[in-house]
């Protein structure tokens, strides 16, 4: 019996270096992201302030348009990943409920394709089919940005502990009781890092969805790009930069306070 | 035996889809009240099947389950399992939940009101010897696996079920904490008197836990069912004196309990104590050996004439008492602790470790006779 006594107590020390390394990650994972953001601000910030703007610079970074180009960049940014979040996630649910299981590799194999094809192409055959405007990058990036939240979602609910999910019918839950009450709450976490994965693929394609007229940062850097103005291109290409920057670790946040208690 | 059976399987069959054979086959089986009834059996005989088609987890292919006089068979499966505990080995605790929230699973569920609930957790956790201050407000990860388990069994009697259902509950833990939990189970079923039953692949687990075991093999047939003390005495056929395996008579040994016997007494004395007043109680001793119990009552160490005289002080003299036995303790148990001990008692003490009495090896062989003489006896009345 006193033979035992040492190795606990080892046990514990090893545990304890591992809790601490945890803790040095978190962070680091809180610090490093805001501190780059902060120094990308403050150099854009400095550049837009003292750099001599000639005509055609002033117009295209006129604080007007700077704040449209923003605006709808995030616009489109938020309703695809919004939309997005409305069909993967229950498409997610559905497809791992065993009499839908079947289904679940023609849907992923699908909803892969649209991954597949490269993003400039994905929003040109929109553009052909729906015509210019906002409506249409929407759904071009909803389309774009689904099979992140739909596997995460797939795999986050498969991974759940079979004998947790036994215990809780055993018990008398009902299907849908046990899916709300236990199989989704255990599966948010992986579930978010997909709707994180969304989110900065979407901020990224929507640099791109001025090509079809919905506007966005992506029409501030072409505009440098075309009257070669490269202060113009570096204030748009930051801004796109710090507008993911500070959305990826928003959900870095979301995913750290909204992760059950307990896991 | 069938007249007062609380749940009973007619004829109940279970084919899978795509499979020819029946996975259980045509089993009647019925479930006495207020008994632990343990299915034994190698693996894949069917008896973690059985257990689920008694709740309904596995739908019956055929046949009728009637539980408390009500056909269940077709009943909603979900409010039939609000009313059996279900209790397995991997435990499944809901991770995100409390301990206070786990084992208010069920009463939640059939919407109790929030203070009831509340009292109720309380009285699990105590019942299960867990102080609701300290494990409350946990989560499942910060538990051993012992404790997990207590808090599973907690969880399984949350609503207070008549019926608790048990798929190798203690089959993933190690041995001792087992044998303690089981322990600790037995004393709780005999306040509880629920109507349980124990899949086990563990004979002797079934010999333990057991008030009738069913030997089952493939497909669920039913090889024996019928008390331990039966079942040991007379194997009904090669199958079940095979699944008995050898050691028959040391399985006996599971089926008595300290409790059930007489304590031998054995000379004591209490700290703080004169050297003279214990030379006085190892006079007394039948074989030469007087227990020291310290300031608690509690064992703390055996003394003879030898240890006296050569040690300085008390304290240090004799050898130190490492382990006892508690009344719900089989007599298997004691006999492992006798031969742990120097003395060849093993010494019993109560639940908070006050003494009680001594085990001795002559108590043993006294029940091991008396056992043989039984078997000796039937067997001359079976030839008669």
């Amino acid at each position: 019996m006193t033979t035992l006594a040492p190795s606990p107590a080892t046990k514990t020390v090893v545990e304890k270096t591992d809790v601490e390394i945890q803790a040095i990650r978190d962070r680091i994972q809180l610090v490093i992201p805001p501190a780059m953001f902060v120094f990308l601000l403050l150099v854009v910030g400095a550049v837009y302030i003292y750099s001599e703007f000639d005509r055609t610079t002033a117009d295209i970074l006129s604080p007007d348009k700077l704040i449209g180009q923003f605006r709808a960049h995030i616009y489109v940014t938020f309703w695809s990943t919004l939309l997005v979040v409305c069909t993967a996630i229950p498409l997610g649910i559905v497809l791992t409920r065993e009499q839908f299981r079947k289904y679940a590799p023609t849907v992923v194999a699908f909803a892969n394709s649209g991954q597949a094809i490269p993003a400039y192409g994905l929003i040109i055959i929109f553009f052909t089919i729906m015509g210019r405007g906002t409506i249409t990058a929407i759904v071009a990036l909803t389309v774009f940005a689904i099979i992140p939240v739909l596997r995460n979602t797939m795999v986050g609910l498969d991974q759940v502990d079979k004998a947790t999910i036994e215990a809780a019918r055993g018990m008398g839950m009902s299907k849908r009781q046990a899916l709300r009450q236990i199989e989704l709450p255990l599966a948010v976490p992986v579930i978010l890092a997909g709707v994180r994965t969304a989110l900065v693929i979407n901020v990224g394609m929507a640099a791109l969805v001025f090509l079809i007229g919905a506007g966005g940062l992506g029409e501030t850097i072409n505009s440098g790009l075309k009257l070669q103005r490269n202060t113009a291109i570096f204030v748009g290409a930051s801004l796109v930069a710090l507008l993911a920057l500070a959305i990826d670790f928003a959900a870095s946040l979301a995913e750290r306070y909204l992760k059950p208690k307990g896991i | 035996m069938t007249d007062e059976a609380f749940i009973r399987l007619e004829n109940v069959t279970k084919v899978y889809p795509g499979t020819e054979e029946p996975a259980v086959a045509e089993l009647d089986l019925s479930i006495p009240k207020g008994e632990i009834l343990v299915l034994v059996g190698p693996s894949g005989c069917g008896k973690s099947t059985t257990l689920r088609l008694i709740n309904r987890m596995i739908e019956p292919s055929g046949g009728r389950i009637i539980f408390d006089d009500e056909d269940v068979t077709t009943v909603n499966a979900d409010e039939l399992r609000r009313r059996m505990g279900y209790v397995i080995q991997q435990i499944g605790l809901f991770p995100h939940r409390t301990i206070a929230e786990n084992i208010g699973t069920v009463p939640k569920l059939l919407g109790w009101d929030a203070a009831r609930i509340d009292a109720r957790i309380d009285e699990l956790l105590e019942m299960v010897s867990m102080d609701p201050k300290i494990y409350r407000t946990r989560y499942p990860k910060e538990l051993s696996g012992g404790q997990a388990q207590r808090v599973g069994v907690a969880r399984a009697l949350g609503a207070d079920p008549e019926v608790l259902l048990m798929d190798e509950p203690f089959g993933a833990i190690d041995p001792i904490t087992r044998d303690r939990l089981q322990n600790e189970f037995l004393r709780l079923q005999q306040a509880l008197q629920k109507t349980i039953v124990f899949v086990t692949h563990d004979i002797d687990e079934a010999i333990k836990m057991g008030d009738r075991i069913a030997i089952l093999k493939q497909q669920s047939r039913i090889a024996q069912y019928d008390t331990p003390e039966a079942i040991l005495a007379h194997p009904a056929n090669a199958f079940v004196e095979d699944f008995l395996g050898s050691g028959a008579i040391l399985k006996g040994l599971n089926l008595k309990r300290i409790r059930d016997l007489e304590l031998s007494a054995v000379p004591t004395v209490t700290t703080p104590v004169s050297r003279e007043a214990v030379a006085r109680a190892i006079e007394k001793s039948v074989d030469g050996w007087a227990l020291m119990l310290d300031e608690d009552g509690k064992p703390a160490r055996w003394l003879d004439r030898a240890a006296l005289d050569r040690s300085e002080s008390l304290d240090e003299a004799g050898q130190r008492v490492r382990v006892t036995v508690e009344p719900e303790d089989t007599l298997r148990d004691a006999l492992e602790q006798m031969l742990l001990s120097v003395t060849g008692t093993a010494a019993c003490v109560d639940r908070q470790g006050k003494y009680m009495g001594g085990v001795r090896i002559e108590l043993l062989t006294e029940f091991l006779q008396e056992l043989q003489q039984a078997e000796r006896h039937r067997q001359a009345e079976a030839n008669r």
